[in-house]
């Protein structure tokens, strides 16, 4: 499809740490004030300053949200990548260029801008270091005039960011105008435009790491400990902020909270664990090496039944592997996370909407279940923003699980902390401190019975990871349900999960349009639910999309379903880079392909 | 819980023998049941209600023993070398509680010194009880890292490395208060765990405590004997707690007082040397000094009621944040609509 007002996508190619984000984050709102579905893709590296970073700006009044993998318009701004940004510009694509820049001869089917950046931001700012944040503010204001972005919406959109530094702010609309002045004077509009229309009325933007911190928040967090690392740090910082706003206490202004930076990742969940064992809502964050820290305290967590919260963005691995890339391929170290028969719980959250519920719901499910809960977002899902309805204020109070008080204890006159009274088995508990005789229990990750007594007993081990398979089965049918799209007479069913989700619908939509109609199923936690299942046994041919290597989906469907495995397929995709729907086009035909030439 | 008649009871009303856990499993004479004994005496004299009391630990003989006292408080026995993280969780979800944690000198001087040192910048009120043996019991013998210089293994070999003076590292990280005993003497053991009990902030009670099956043999500096004819108190301990009006008769300038903040204080009486435990540097250099002269020094090393905890440090509420009611912690539905209306920028 080639570019058409309302439907481009814009790569501005940038130096890290020179303050694009700014001015980046200013265009994608204008545009999405402007009543255009619109997203962002930052491809940063893992450097403080100085290496080049990029960000993708893709406006769609269809909504699809998914990475673009062709640019219409290109704003190089960093010498040092032109030669290449240029040479990849298709023919009918529009190319901003910084006079004096490197590039290559292009062909004339492309639209060359060349602007004197440099010259332009002089005579607005004094000081040389001031000039390379400002000059950004500079292609803010060209491709708005360019592109026909309001002026208007570009300073809301300014102001929004910036409103509470006046003297950047009038820097910087300084630097918009002079964009804009320069462009209407010397240059021509681009052949595709933004135009306004009426598709985000109502609408947020939001990335997924503030949105999972919102969710914690209402769920009423009240421990959170983490280590510095990307992806995750954003979500801690957004909610220690956020807590710090709205959970001081009115009278007395002490907070109902407590944020502790840990030393380390081994630290940061054994606080958790110490916290959820006398009673908070506990909760932590992290990424690929942080879990890999926190393995054993997790096996403790599954065997001695403490909750807990562990939010994981990943990231590509293995290894530091690469910080700032995202990746779906942690699901089956942490579906395991840990020595011995462990099985851990996981959501999967597909959207900002997502994180927010699934950053409530993760707490009401650990206490009920008494075990970790993982909620696995990635570094795309988030740190970029996206669009979504306003999210809901909870409507049901919350589920601490099943804790016994001292009355409880008076009124039944016994406890066994490990006995699985309702059949569900999952087992009572009581918090330290309960003022009763018979509250106190010892928790240990070694052999224990029922009543929390050491043992070696080769049948009180067995009977009590028995138990704890049960449990298991108990926490399927409390799990999320997945997302099911039937398509009438469909054979092939594709399953996705987690950030995966949006480029499906625009793969499926183009899939269904060239004739080949599919059913859709996103999974949205582990242990799969019944429908999943379901799903599974419906179709011919399931292709399970992921950011993998490994097919690690594929691999946990598999296991459950193994008088289904013949039919999981995979389509996988793991450079680093937010999946496409081209590539799960490609993949799709070329595996149905192959099960013409089977057949 | 009737106690017998003949038996005497505390101020509520229990006796010892209350206090008592599970029967130990650790080898006959272990120095870590006479800690175990010290410590059941300690809490029946001050009282302690066992419902309020979160016993800790890590892994290893040292963290096997919460289970042989205090059996009706609540008790979480970590993994190797976590258990501080373990306890700055639970104190920040209910500040409350009373902490008393048991580690030892594998567990907090290696694989755990990491947590062991952050344990204590952060203040987190707990009585951390190091039982310290110098050697790996429950693997059979192997040196641990507060092994002395030349200190001889049971199967012979000599110990070449620094040992990691637990003390000297709490006193560098600002601990504020730091004691070394020798689980042989209950006498001065007693009065310095009772005292642990009212810091407010960390309290670090390293006890030598020999290990009678892998280090009680000749050319180790940690055997009974060894400690025994090397021990060097620097004061005798007296402990007069809040609850209690008790004048400790002793002549004028014979002895040291050091209040807490709860109202009791601890009454030092001078022996070799007038040493004071509020002197930082003296206290760093009487270590030294002790190793220099193969001595154990024992006593309250140092003392600095000056620091916040951490739940004041983080200014919690007062009520535990793990019983605060859902309304107090879920934010007004206003509070989300004006986050919402801060994101909301799309328009139609």
């Amino acid at each position: 499809m080639s570019p058409s007002d309302n439907n481009f996508t814009i790569h501005i190619a940038t130096v890290n740490g020179s303050g694009s984000q700014t001015a980046n984050t200013t265009l994608l709102r204008a545009v999405f004030q402007m009543g255009v579905p619109v997203s962002g893709k930052n491809l940063f590296p893992s450097n403080i300053a100085g290496l080049p970073t990029w960000f993708t700006i893709r406006i769609n009044d269809q909504g699809y949200v998914s990475r673009d993998t062709r640019y219409d318009v290109l704003v190089s701004i960093n010498p040092e990548t032109s030669l290449a940004d240029v040479s990849a510009m298709g023919p009918g694509s529009v190319i901003l260029l910084a006079e004096g820049a490197p590039a290559p001869k292009i062909p004339p089917d492309r639209v060359v801008y060349t602007v004197p950046f440099a010259k332009l931001v002089e005579p607005l700012v004094a000081d040389a270091k001031l000039r390379k944040l400002v000059v950004n503010m500079i292609y803010v204001g060209v491709v708005s005039w360019l592109l026909g972005i309001d002026p208007a919406e570009v300073d809301q959109a300014l102001t929004a960011q910036l409103g509470k530094k006046p003297k950047a702010l009038e820097m910087n609309r300084a630097a918009v105008r002079a964009g804009i002045d320069y462009a209407s004077a010397n240059l021509k509009k681009a052949p595709f435009q933004v135009r306004r229309a009426d598709k985000t009325a109502g609408k947020i933007l939001i990335d997924g790491n503030q949105a999972g911190a919102l969710g914690a928040v209402f769920a009423g967090v009240t421990y959170v400990s983490w280590y510095p690392i990307t992806p995750s740090s954003s979500l801690a910082e957004q909610l220690e902020m956020f807590l710090a706003r709205y959970r001081r206490d009115p009278k007395s202004g002490k907070a109902t909270y407590a944020v502790v930076q840990a030393e380390d990742e081994i630290a940061a969940i054994g606080m958790v664990l110490g916290a959820s064992w006398a009673g908070a809502r506990a909760m932590t964050t992290t990424s690929g090496p942080g879990l890999s820290l926190m393995t054993e305290f997790t096996g403790y967590a599954y065997y001695a039944e403490i909750p807990a919260v562990i939010w994981d963005i990943q990231r590509i691995g293995p290894s530091t592997g690469l910080p700032t890339r995202t990746s779906q391929a942690d699901l089956l170290s942490v579906a395991f996370l840990s020595h011995g028969d462990t099985k851990h719980v996981m959501l999967f959250p597909a959207t900002v909407e997502d994180c927010y519920e699934f950053g409530l719901k993760a707490f009401d499910l650990a206490e009920r279940l008494q075990t970790p809960v993982f909620v696995m977002s990635d570094l795309d899902l988030g740190m970029n923003v996206w669009m979504s309805d306003p999210f809901r204020y909870p409507e049901k109070p919350w589920d601490r699980g099943k804790v016994l008080d001292a009355a409880d204890l008076t009124r039944i006159g016994s406890f066994e902390r490990y006995k699985d009274i309702d059949g569900d088995a999952i087992p009572y508990r009581t918090l330290p401190g309960t003022p009763h005789p018979l509250a106190g229990y010892f928790t240990r990750g070694s052999g224990h019975d029922e009543q929390a007594r050491y043992t070696e007993s080769a049948e009180t081990y067995a009977r009590v990871m028995d138990r704890l398979r049960r449990k298991w089965e108990t926490a399927r049918e409390l799990m999320p349900a997945p997302v099911v799209e039937r398509a009438r007479g469909a054979e092939v069913g594709m399953v996705a999960f987690g950030s995966t989700h949006h480029a499906m619908d625009e793969a499926r939509d183009r899939l269904r349009a060239d004739g080949l109609a599919t059913s859709y199923l996103l999974v949205k936690g582990y242990p799969f639910s019944k429908e999943v299942r379901r799903f599974v046994e419906a179709h011919e041919r399931i292709y399970v999309v992921e950011q993998n290597r490994d097919a690690q989906m594929a691999a946990l469907l598999k296991m459950e379903y193994a008088d289904l495995a013949p039919r999981i397929r995979s389509i996988l995709h793991y450079d680093g880079l937010p999946i496409d729907a081209r590539s799960v086009i490609e993949g799709m035909r070329s595996g149905e392909q192959m099960e013409v030439a089977a057949r | 819980m009737t106690p017998p008649t003949s038996a005497p009871v505390n101020r509520i009303g229990l006796t010892a023998s209350d206090y008592k856990g599970s029967k130990s499993t650790l080898c006959p004479g272990c120095g870590h049941d006479a800690i175990t004994a010290s410590i059941i005496q300690a809490a029946f004299e001050l009282g302690l209600e066992q419902h309020r009391v979160a016993k800790l630990s890590g892994i290893g003989c040292s963290s096997k023993t919460p289970a042989y006292f205090l059996g009706r408080s609540h008790s979480f026995n970590a993994v190797h070398g976590r258990m501080p993280s373990i306890a700055t969780g639970v104190h920040v979800a209910n500040r409350e509680l009373i902490l008393l944690g048991v580690s030892g000198d594998g567990d907090s001087a290696s694989i755990g010194l990491g947590q062991y040192c952050h344990l204590i910048r952060r203040n987190v009120p707990v009585v951390y009880i190091i039982e310290n043996n110098g050697v790996y019991g429950l693997t059979k013998g192997q040196f641990s890292a507060t092994a002395d210089v030349g200190s001889k293994a049971k199967a012979g070999q000599v110990n070449d490395y620094m040992p990691i003076d637990l003390c000297a590292v709490a006193i560098e990280l600002g601990c504020g208060f730091v004691a070394r005993s020798f689980s042989g003497d209950p006498k001065q053991l007693r009065p310095i765990l009772k005292a642990a009990f009212s810091h407010r902030g960390t309290a670090v009670l390293d006890v030598i405590s020999p290990c009678v099956t892998f280090n009680n043999h000749e050319g180790s500096t940690k055997s009974y004997l060894n400690v025994k004819e090397h021990d060097a108190p620097l004061h005798e301990i007296s402990f007069v707690p809040h609850f209690e009006n008790i004048e400790v008769d002793y002549a004028p300038g014979e002895t040291r007082e050091v209040s807490l903040h709860d109202g009791s204080r601890i009454v030092l009486k001078k022996l070799e040397e007038d040493y004071d435990p509020t002197d930082r540097t003296r206290a760093i250099g009487m270590i030294h000094q002790g190793r220099a002269e193969n001595r154990f020094m024992t006593g309250i090393l140092y003392l600095d009621q000056g620091k916040e905890p951490l739940d004041r440090e983080l200014n919690l509420v007062d009520e535990p944040l793990a019983s605060l009611p859902l309304e107090r912690v879920r934010p007004p539905k206003a509070a989300l609509e004006e986050v919402m209306a801060g994101l909301k920028i799309g328009k139609g």
